[in-house]
């Protein structure tokens, strides 16, 4: 039987419908943590790099690849993780904000300071703390409308 | 056992105790955003753990992985300095020893991320991104309590002070430091100190505390010659599970 390499395109496709295991609303792809995807000889190799080097969702992001490789055919291949250049938010796409900001979770600005309050948009928050209920994220709050929210903190 | 070895397992076990020692505040801190600061920071240092630990495996090249370091080796073996296994104490006392640390820290990875040895300077790099954040959060809370109440400035002055014996340990150049200093692996403790002593004296400042004197140091713990009595039982609750049943794995 003659196994057909998997495309990179299509492997980058499939990683982009792989959620973020605790902020779901996102993908590893949105999330910055694919770095590379590539084919050497008939091996693919998908480097990744982690978030906060404690990040507990390390290891299930993990998991979640290789069962999505798995669940298109791909038996031959390699997760490598890379540490420099470490990871930034800088590195978050332009879609993976728009679905925080949705999903009530402030997306990471220049600065550590919340453009404005994912519910009712005003630009009077206030930090809470400095961590939140993930290493990647602090608590701030609206003035106006008083809602507490998570901010994607900025590294 | 090798220099570069011993100084991975230094940088490997700080983090390891103090993120342990951090780690007994879950559930105890004296507010939910505190608690859930420290859980992160300790989370953070754990991190920091598995990425000294499985490379000081690596370069031991015996086959031991960063969890068989963390929880097979007796207090002897390790090489944290005496600063991080000191019990926590109060808060303010936990977040002294924080500051000092994390003031340490980041002069050291900052200086590590340009290290010869790629693998040391890709770790440097990463968690020198998260000392930069813990020291935000230890210095503010240093000069708010310090400039605080009476109550808790005086808190804070015994807590410097309590700890003070245990910072010149940090900055003690040995054969394993000079070794990795020549090859240009690691910079020697002593040439941090003037950046660590800036960075902390402006705080202390800010925080109205005033600077201890004298320069006695409580050494041994970096070399593993001699650690407090503290260790043992820290190790205690840290190994329990792989000791009550060798082999466990989840
Ligand atoms: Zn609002």
């Amino acid at each position: 039987m003659v196994a057909t390499l998997p495309r990179v395109a299509d492997v980058w496709e499939w990683l982009d419908a792989v959620p973020d295991p605790e902020i779901p609303v996102i993908s590893v792809v949105d999330l910055g943590i694919v770095r590379d995807v590539a084919l050497e000889g008939e091996t693919l190799v998908v480097t990744i790099t982690p978030t906060y080097s404690g990040c507990p969702a390390t290891s299930i992001i993990r998991l979640d690849i290789e069962t999505a490789l798995r669940e298109h055919g791909v038996r031959d291949f390699r997760l490598e993780q890379r540490l420099s250049p470490a990871w930034t938010t800088d590195w978050l796409s332009q879609k993976g904000r728009r679905k925080l900001e949705d999903y009530g979770i402030a997306p990471p600005q220049p600065g550590g300071t919340p453009a404005h309050c994912p519910r009712c948009k005003s630009a009077h928050v206030k930090r809470i703390s400095q961590f939140g209920s993930t290493p990647c994220k602090s608590q701030w709050q609206c003035e106006d409308c008083l809602e507490p929210f998570d901010h994607f903190k900025c590294i | 056992m090798s220099a570069l070895f011993e100084f991975l397992l230094r940088q490997g076990d700080n983090a390891l105790v103090l993120g342990h020692r951090v780690s007994e505040w879950c559930g105890h801190a004296p507010v939910l955003e505190e608690d859930i600061a420290l859980a992160n920071t300790a989370l953070d240092l754990i991190g920091q753990t598995q990425m000294w630990l499985g490379l000081a495996g690596e370069v031991e090249g015996k086959g031991r992985s960063a969890d068989d370091l963390a929880f097979l080796r007796d207090v002897w073996d390790f090489r944290n300095l005496l600063l991080v296994e000191r019990p926590n104490g109060d808060f303010g006392h936990t977040m002294m020893r924080q500051f000092l640390f994390d003031a340490f820290n980041l002069v050291h990875l900052t200086e590590l991320a340009n290290s010869t040895d790629d693998r040391i300077a890709a770790i440097a790099e990463k968690a020198g991104k998260e000392a930069a954040y813990h020291l935000e959060r230890s210095r503010n809370t240093v000069v708010a309590l310090g400039d605080g109440t009476e109550e808790s400035h005086a808190r804070m002055q015994a807590a410097l002070d309590a700890l003070w014996p245990y910072v010149g340990e940090i900055f003690e150049n040995d054969s394993v430091s000079d070794e990795l200093a020549a090859d240009g692996i690691a910079p020697e403790p002593a040439s941090l100190r003037a950046a660590w002593d800036a960075r902390v004296q402006e705080a202390l400042a800010e925080a109205t505390l005033r600077h201890p004197e004298g320069d006695f140091a409580h050494r041994g713990g970096k070399t593993g010659v001699m650690h407090t009595e503290h260790l043992g039982h820290l190790l205690t609750q840290m190994q329990w599970l792989q000791r009550a049943y060798p082999g466990a794995t989840w």
